[in-house]
């Protein structure tokens, strides 16, 4: 069993103890331990039951590749499913609990799934639950989503407290890993004074290097550590950040950066997690090396590890694996492991070396240590249920006949090692097969690309696929030395330290233990810890014609968990290759891609969230809308106010009210949202002609014209009044929606088209508020305020005055979308809320009544008057509305003619606007279809025509209703079937002048 | 006419840095910035020579901002806007240009502290290199600030202001006091 070793752990503080909870028990641990080593060091071997059979599972591993030790980290709001143990810091209060497990981690229903495992293989899913169709919803989907999944999601109630942020960093040089390939090219490249940004996503610098031993310059590693650091330190132009992960590198030198600032100390001031946005000339990847399992029968057992894991607990947090460790390796570095649990005063009864002629000389210092070493040898079966009671070892040449058992409580395993290519692979970069190290690295010559054409990632030390230490830290320096040179920098020409370690033998690849395994234990041997799959799984895929590792990944699910296969992966494809027979790197691997860990959503939100999850634009009058009740209409980002309704109203009556109110006296709107662009210039008459449909340029100074805007493509885009300022200048009014795109717009064709036109146009939407004073005593209002003269003699319909209104300086323009006497006001956005006050003030004795924007829609829509996005939805020319009348015959051309004169578009068989009327009088369902007989190639109803607009007319007492209408205007009077919202039943409407009210305009023309 | 409103009243928030909503006139000019007739008429008007781009220039409680190649804000007292644009407007009467009082269009913050917070606080909401080495004294970025637009302008280390459209002033004020709180410091600029 594991525990506490009585000395060592490089890493904790023994003088202090925290305690913390595991599925409610009490455990203590040091500052300084994660939560799996104080698990470990607690006795806690199983920590956690599998995916798919349920199988009890124990710490693996000591770092982010952990697919085992899955955790739910605190609880209610601060509940977080699916933390790796191996990376949670432990802190005083930590709350964890096992999943995957029900009633109890010990005593778990669904280990039944381990019985039957022989009948649920890879693609079982696949093949079991296609039949019946309908069982799927009903059956299969829930019992499958009730008997797999890891951590469950926090509840839907759930609010997280904490707070996140991104940041935004610019550096020259960002080194990727603080191990000591990181610190050196850290150092290498600032020494040539450019900007340096070095992240290490765990708490402490130096990576493996303090626990694997040997000397650089003389020094221990912890020393060379420290005195490295002291430099960067002293290093103005180098930053170097801890708990910060280089989690994902995409296009021109963009990384994203998972920094975890409180997940350690959660009472501390600040963001839980920040996320870095960095930009980089150069990206050193410094990522070490994660250690492969080895296939073998009950690989999976708790008490089973990774060699350098089991090392690892011992040194950094000073936790045994067990008292009696097997090794088992194809490799020299493991002897490390045997070394280091020898040292600690614990038996290491063998060291199984699956190679023939064993290892060097680590190797030999073992046996000089009184190690027993078998070569040739490897695990055939793992003894023990719930806890290790020893291993069956067997020739790895021969199918797994035991030879001898052997008694242990752990194993320690190693199948070489797998450079971290994470980073490498995420934008493209490419990988080249090694032989030696039987492994994927960075192919230097096909690294990813940056914007200016050249490599703008290097990869370095044990990332590289570099192995001792020396070559490590040369490939370090050389790294750091690239990178500045690529940008320009002059690096010293110190060179790199000199490192001294045992020389290794090679590696011998294991990719099945022992080589002719059965299907028996094969059936037992796992690859993707996570997934449970197992060696078995991929043979079967293989034989059942899934060639491609992307295919046979996605039907085993090798590699799709959490963890993303960081343990898994090259076994998985390995042993793909020889089911294959074909050569690893023919074979291939799957697609690494961001992040190399799961980044928390709150650090994806930043700071988006609450009332910051997205801008909310308020007029100068929004204070005053809310405190008069308005219910709000978000339009685009901005809120307008829908209706203002009273104590005891809905807002159908409220809407009611305010329409009664402005066609009877007089109503109150805010228009401020409405686009405002000035267009100057000797040529802006011309740039106006063309940019609208009708003549612009004719236009007097003083008055005003109503113009459509067309896209290229002939579809109208936009509408709205144009007002002559002076000779060579125009406001252009353009929908709430379209200020900005129409400015856009406008840009466009002034830069890349028209660029020699003298024309400067600037949106002044925001510098004005627009206050529509509408109802036949508007007039009479303004004359109350005084200041300008608003007779009908002086300011006719379509004109517009400039002036003192009430003190304040505006523009008037008499124009009209109810169909009313109607003024809209232009006043300096900071003295809108002045005026506005005053016309309450002064239109009290007029009922004076604000309206919103259903109110709007209902007299511009008794009026007969269009709406961009409701007539019109991007496949609309003015044409289909009627609107002939609006679009210039006299001009050459403008925007969208040559388009409007193609074949489909003069098409008579176009659907074109009408007015509807039900015979009933009910409201019409707004985007209904008319239907007719028959039904088209999908089977689907023909149809003839659509709402586009449908409205309760308060003003006449029935429903009004626009659409668009095969050959519409050419029918009058028939009457069309629409369906109403559930499809079967109908309504009849009839086709009627889309012009409900006051056809004459006798109510504008006062 | 009465008293301009400012979109927040003034509001102020005090944090690793200081945020207070400031009133103040601005001018639009869309014109060539390189015609003499042009740099002659800023320069009368507020004393400051026209400024390179990306730059700006101050003379008293005047300044001038690069917009963009052909576009420049005319910072000045909040009262003297409209009449500042016509009198501009009428001095480059035989120019190609346009001229608008925009003193209403936006909010502007004033921002001040130490420089590395003052950086590292706008940095957590712009992608615009904020270093030292990259924004000077002097310098104006257009950029953004989260989803909205914003100009930048460090007139001095630890003092700088912050433009914005006046619809979202209460969203850039609320962004600019969660990046500044207390205790979320990067320390690193």
């Amino acid at each position: 069993m594991s525990t506490r070793l009585a000395t060592g752990g490089r890493l904790i503080d023994r003088s202090r103890q925290v305690s913390f909870t595991f599925d409610g028990t009490t455990l203590r641990g040091h500052p300084g331990d994660t939560l799996a080593s104080a698990l470990l060091a607690s006795g806690r071997t199983l920590v956690g039951r599998s995916f798919k059979y349920h199988r009890p599972r124990g710490v693996i591993a000591s770092g982010a590749e952990e697919p085992n030790a899955l955790v739910g980290l605190g609880q209610g709001d601060r509940f977080e499913p699916n933390a790796r143990a191996t990376t949670t810091e432990l802190f005083d209060g930590l709350q964890a609990a096992s999943q995957n497990c029900w009633p109890s981690l010990d005593y778990d229903v669904g280990a039944v799934n381990a019985a039957l495992s022989r009948f649920l293989p890879a693609g079982f899913y696949y093949k079991m639950f296609i039949h019946p169709r309908a069982f799927w919803k009903h059956v299969y989907e829930p019992f499958i989503r009730h008997s797999a999944g890891l951590g469950r999601a926090p509840a839907v109630e759930a609010r997280d407290p904490d707070r996140y942020e991104h940041f935004h960093h610019h550096t020259d040089v960002l080194v990727v890993g603080g191990g000591v390939a990181g610190l050196q090219a850290a150092k290498t490249a600032g020494e040539s004074g450019l900007r340096v940004l070095l992240v290490e996503q765990t708490g402490h610098w130096g990576g493996r290097a303090p626990v694997d031993g040997g000397t650089i310059d003389g020094k221990t590693p912890e020393d060379w550590i420290g005195d490295t650091l002291q430099a960067l330190d002293n290093m103005p132009n180098v930053t170097l950040r801890l708990r910060l992960q280089g989690a994902g590198l995409y296009d021109h030198g963009y990384v994203l950066g998972y920094e975890r600032l409180a997940d350690h100390a959660p009472d501390a001031p600040g963001p839980r997690h920040r996320l870095w946005r960095i930009r980089a000339g150069r990206i050193v990847t410094a990522t070490g090396a994660i250690e492969r399992p080895l296939p073998f029968a009950g690989n999976d057992r708790p008490g089973v590890m990774l060699a350098s894991a089991v090392r690892d607990y011992i040194v950094n947090w000073g936790v045994s694996a067990g008292d009696r460790l097997v090794v088992v390796t194809n490799n020299d570095d493991a002897y490390r492991t045997a070394l280091a649990h020898h040292r600690a005063g614990l038996t290491v009864p063998a060291v199984l070396d699956a190679r023939p002629e064993g290892g060097g000389a680590l190797m030999a210092e073992a046996q000089a240590a009184g190690i027993r070493v078998l070569t040739g040898r490897g695990i055939a079966q793992v003894n023990g249920t719930r806890a290790l009671t020893g291993v069956e070892i067997c020739a790895q040449a021969g199918e797994g006949t035991p030879l001898e058992t052997i008694a242990c409580d752990a194993v320690a395993m190693s199948g070489g090692w797998s450079p971290v290519v994470h980073l490498w692979s995420h934008c493209g970069g490419k990988l080249v097969w090694d032989e030696a190290a039987a492994a994927f690295r960075p192919d230097p010559d096909r690294a990813p690309i940056g914007q200016d054409g050249a490599s703008n990632v290097i990869a370095a030390g044990a990332a590289n696929g570099q192995g001792d230490l020396s070559s490590i830290l040369k490939d370090a320096e050389k790294a750091g030395k690239t990178a500045a040179r690529d940008l320009g920098g002059t690096p010293s020409d110190a060179s790199a330290p000199d490192a001294e370690q045992p020389a290794e033998a090679p590696l011998a690849p294991v990719w099945m233990m022992p080589q002719g395994a059965p299907h028996a234990l094969r059936a037992k041997a796992f690859l993707d810890f996570q997934n449970d799959v197992k060696v078995s799984d991929v043979h079967l895929a293989a034989q059942e014609g899934f060639e491609s590792v992307e295919h046979t990944k996605r039907y085993t699910t090798l590699g799709m968990a959490t963890d993303q296969g960081k343990m898994s992966n090259i076994n998985g494809l390995a042993v793909l290759s020889r089911a294959l027979n074909a050569p690893i790197p023919q074979v291939g691997t799957t697609t690494f891609r961001p992040p190399y860990t799961p980044v928390s959503m709150g650090a994806i939100a930043g700071e988006a969230r609450g009332p910051l999850f997205q801008p909310i634009r308020r007029t100068p009058l929004h204070d005053w809308h809310e405190t008069h009740g308005a219910k709000w209409e978000p339009v685009g980002q901005w809120r307008r106010p829908y209706c203002y309704p009273r104590a005891g109203e809905d807002k159908h009556a409220a809407v009611a009210r305010e329409i009664d109110a402005t066609r009877g006296s007089l109503g109150l709107l805010d228009a401020s949202t409405l686009g405002k662009i000035v267009v100057k210039g000797p040529d802006a008459g011309r740039f106006l002609d063309m940019l609208y449909t009708n003549m612009m340029s004719t236009l007097k100074p003083g008055r005003c014209r109503y113009g459509l805007m067309c896209s290229e493509n002939g579809f109208l885009i936009d509408d709205g009044v144009v007002a002559r300022l002076d000779d060579d200048t125009f406001l252009c009014h353009t929908t709430t929606g379209g200020a900005d795109r129409i400015h856009a717009h406008m840009e466009d064709w002034l830069q890349t088209e028209w660029w020699d036109w003298k024309v400067y146009t600037a949106n002044l939407t925001e510098q004005f508020a627009q206050i529509a004073v509408v109802g036949p005593n508007a007039r009479k209002l303004l004359e109350k305020l005084g200041g300008i003269d608003v007779s009908a003699e002086t300011l006719p319909f379509m004109a517009f005055a400039e002036g003192q209104l009430a003190g304040h300086p505006v523009r008037v323009f008499r124009i009209s979308f109810s169909g009313e006497l109607s003024y809209e006001i232009a006043v300096p956005a900071g003295q809108a809320r002045a005026l506005w006050d005053r016309i309450v003030d002064a239109g009290a004795e007029w009922q004076i009544t604000p309206y919103g924007t259903e109110a709007l829609h209902v007299m511009r829509a008794e009026k007969g008057f269009i709406m961009i996005g409701d007539e019109t939805d991007g496949t609309v020319i003015p044409q289909d509305l009627g609107l002939d009348w609006a679009i210039s015959k006299k001009k050459d051309d403008y925007l969208g003619k040559r388009a409007q004169a193609r074949s489909h578009m003069t098409d008579p068989d176009r659907w074109k606007l009408v007015g509807l009327k039900t015979l009933d009088g009910s409201v019409l369902p707004d985007g209904a279809y008319a239907v007719t007989e028959g039904t088209n190639v999908n089977g689907q109803r023909n149809t003839e025509g659509r709402v586009t607009s449908s409205y309760h007319s308060p003003t006449l007492g029935h429903g009004i209703a626009m659409g668009l209408a095969h050959r519409g205007p050419e029918r009058m009077g028939e009457v069309l079937t629409f369906m109403r919202d559930d499809g079967k039943t109908a309504i009849e409407a009839r086709i009627v002048d889309p012009v409900f009210f006051d056809p004459e305009g006798a109510k504008q023309n006062v | 006419m009465s008293d301009p409103v400012l979109p927040l009243g003034g509001a102020r928030f005090d944090g690793l840095i200081a945020v207070e909503e400031v009133p103040q006139g601005m001018v639009a000019l869309r014109g060539s910035l390189d015609a003499e007739a042009v740099k002659a008429a800023v320069t009368e008007l507020t004393g400051a020579a026209m400024p390179d781009p990306l730059r700006a220039t101050r003379q008293g409680d005047h300044a001038l901002l690069w917009m963009a190649p052909d576009e420049l804000l005319i910072l000045l007292p909040r009262a003297d806007g409209p009449q500042a644009a016509r009198d501009l407007a009428d001095t480059l009467s035989g120019e190609h240009a346009l001229v608008t009082d925009v003193s209403d269009a936006r909010a502007v913050f004033a921002l001040s502290g130490d420089d590395g917070r003052l950086r590292e606080t706008l940095a957590k909401l712009t992608s615009a290199d904020l270093s030292p080495g990259a924004f000077a004294p002097g310098t104006v970025r257009r950029t953004r600030l989260a989803q909205i637009p914003a100009a930048l302008w460090l007139t001095e280390p630890g003092v700088a202001r912050v433009l914005c459209f006046r619809s979202v002033a209460r969203y850039a004020f609320d962004l600019l006091s969660e990046a500044g709180r207390e205790g979320s410091a990067v320390e690193v600029l």
